[in-house]
């Protein structure tokens, strides 16, 4: 029987009782209860508003318990600044995938960077657009099979990786830009912590904050749960190294 | 208050301001860009959110971020950055949440010229983004409606939980006129029972314009459609001159309303029993005041600054039963008072026939003349 003395792993107060529709192994699910553990230890569940993307991830509003919008693809950093601005003293977050983010949505999260909004953004890499059935994304790996992307990515035609924490470093409006990843535990705990001073970054009024996670596709990679969680640690991270892309000195003294 | 000079642009912004705007978002385009400009010394200055945005696309998302607040926030932008922007205004429409957009439009399509025109009406009232959803539009003609028209816009906007679209051409946006300006009006946060306004203690909301389900997205287009009626039968605003004893009706929106009234002034004086009839809402469009006028009209002008838009709408009330005629002035050109003046005596020589399509007689009378 459970009871607080044994109990080691419950459901956030920040997630709802909805069951996800993340397929099985894909590492979404690990990315919403970082998030909502870290409202919940911040304790500011009640005055978050998040917006949710078009992806995979476009039903995330069912799952936090937190106000939720629903943003255009790849517009949920302008939604995201017409919220703050109106709403300085609540927290505001995006969270989005490589297609949102890096393909459609690439003039919305550079110029909300520059900008310096003080939002969060969980940006989940996983090197395609899962939603629609595994196309190539801007984050795809060279030579990577998709199904827009029979024979492998020709960079000489369907062009290069874009290496989003890299290029967001070098605006100064970012307060807090690390990229992480969710193959193992290890590396979990990471992402928890990066996700903790992201959004600590924002209650600080820091600045634009943003954690790229490494996330994983088995269904649209065509691999089992496991294969993807070793493509992740031997294909992604080295096209996508893992590390503190800009931390303001700001940032720095916060600890979390 | 006393009349002061006013820019039709800064005009707008200013009523927007005094009529409790919390937000603006904007991207620079002539001939709107003083809206822009004005708001972003304005809003600072209050303490009001202002961001100029990199693109329209940006802007009207930042609006519709906004509006999920329940703040009264508003765009404003030109013929081409509109087009731009109906991807939110759908979003903002399937959402049900209110919004203020103004459109001072210039000549097109494509990058057209930055001279007034009337080319986006069927844009603005037929619907320019995709999906079932109807919005408000409203058309002044000078500076003081403009003035007045904003601040409506606001109220139906929320009224209804709908966008509502100011369109004027770009003389309208640029001209000075002397203008009453209303008094400031304080912000009142109403605190709407939908505003995703961050959940301090109720239970959280969401805002979206998803319905996977096909049976609650139909439920979503007839609760919309439902709404629209609502808007038909309490909010079409028009201007009738002349119109009593008239004979022939010239019918015309903004501008090219306002010119032909200098027109039909004119031809009062030299003796011809003409009237206008102005619409103010082009959505929703005044169909019952034209289907009383059917009855005592000989025959129909309608005059715009576009090949003949508005027209449809005419004609989808007088059905034939009277002779409609149509003059244009498309591409940004403004027409002057005689050339309308010159369609009302021809009219008024008559006998004109019922065309089934005025497009095309007006086409080769004007092309005729080229």
């Amino acid at each position: 029987m459970i009871t607080p003395n044994n109990l080691v792993y419950e459901r956030p107060e920040a997630f709802t009782e909805s069951p996800t529709h993340y397929c099985p192994g894909c590492t979404h699910g690990v990315a919403h209860r970082l998030v909502a553990e870290v409202l919940e230890e911040m304790n500011v569940v009640d005055k978050t508003i998040g917006v949710a993307p078009v992806g995979c991830a476009v039903f995330a509003y069912n799952y936090f318990n937190t106000d939720f919008v629903e943003a255009p693809h790849g517009r949920a950093p302008a939604m995201a600044t017409g919220i703050k601005r109106v709403l300085p003293e609540r927290v505001v977050f995006t969270y989005q995938g490589d297609g949102d983010l890096a393909s459609i949505g690439m003039a919305e999260i550079v110029h909300a960077a520059a900008r310096g909004e003080n939002i969060t953004v969980v940006f989940i890499n996983n090197a395609n657009f899962g939603m629609t059935g595994g196309q190539m994304a801007p984050t795809t790996l060279p030579g990577m099979k998709t199904s827009s992307s029979s024979l492998g990515r020709d960079v000489e035609t369907q062009g290069y990786p874009i290496q989003v924490s890299e290029m967001l470093s070098t605006l100064a409006g970012v307060g807090y830009c690390v990229r992480r990843s969710l193959h193992d535990p290890k590396n979990i705990r990471l992402s928890k912590k990066a996700i903790r001073t992201a959004f600590e970054t924002q209650v600080r009024g820091l600045g634009f904050s943003i954690v790229e996670l490494l996330s994983t596709c088995p269904t649209n990679w065509g691999m089992t749960p496991v294969n993807s969680l070793k493509f992740v640690e031997e294909h992604m991270i080295p096209a996508y190294p893992l590390g503190d892309y800009k931390i303001s000195e700001a940032v720095k003294q916060i600890k979390v | 208050m006393p009349k002061e000079l006013w820019k039709g642009n800064e005009a707008i912004a200013e009523a927007a301001v005094r009529a409790g705007l919390e937000a603006y978002f904007g991207y620079p385009i002539t001939p709107q860009t003083e809206v822009l400009e004005y708001l972003s010394r304005r809003m600072p200055e209050l303490g009001r959110a202002f961001v100029q945005a990199e693109s329209e696309l940006g802007a009207i998302n930042m609006v519709y971020g906004a509006a999920c607040t329940g703040v009264r926030v508003m765009s404003s932008s030109s013929s081409p950055g509109v087009s731009l922007m109906m991807e939110g205004l759908s979003y903002i429409a399937g959402t049900e949440i209110p919004a203020v957009l103004v459109n001072v439009m210039r000549g097109g399509p494509g990058l057209g010229n930055i001279a007034p025109a009337q080319g986006d009406y069927y844009q603005a009232v037929r619907g320019g983004g995709h999906g079932d959803y109807p919005r408000i539009v409203l058309a002044p003609a000078s500076v003081q409606e403009a003035i007045d028209l904003t601040a409506l816009s606001f109220d139906l906007a929320e009224k209804y939980r709908m966008i509502t679209m100011l369109i004027l051409d770009g003389s309208t946006g640029q001209m000075m006129e002397p203008a009453e300006m209303p008094a400031m009006q304080e912000i009142k946060r109403k605190n709407f029972e939908w505003a995703t306004n961050g959940a301090m203690n109720r239970e959280r909301r969401i805002l979206s314009s998803i319905y996977l389900n096909p049976l609650d997205e139909e439920k979503t287009n007839l609760r919309l459609l439902t709404r629209w009626q609502d808007v038909q039968a309490n909010e079409v605003r028009y201007k009738e001159y002349f119109l009593e004893d008239a004979q022939f009706i010239v019918i015309g929106f903004g501008t090219a309303g306002r010119v032909a009234l200098s027109a039909v002034r004119e031809a009062r004086a030299q003796g011809i029993k003409v009237g206008l009839l102005r619409p103010i809402t082009v959505s929703p469009f005044p169909y019952e005041a034209l289907e009383q006028l059917t009855g005592q009209a000989e025959a129909f002008l309608v005059t715009e600054m576009n090949t003949g838009q508005m027209l449809d709408d005419v004609m989808l009330t007088v059905r034939g039963r009277k002779p409609v005629e149509f003059y244009g002035r498309p591409g940004g050109v403004v027409p002057f008072p005689d050339e309308i003046l010159n369609e009302i005596k021809r009219i008024a020589a008559g006998p004109v026939p019922v065309h089934s399509n005025p497009r095309v007689s007006w086409l080769h009378r004007a092309t005729a003349h080229a």
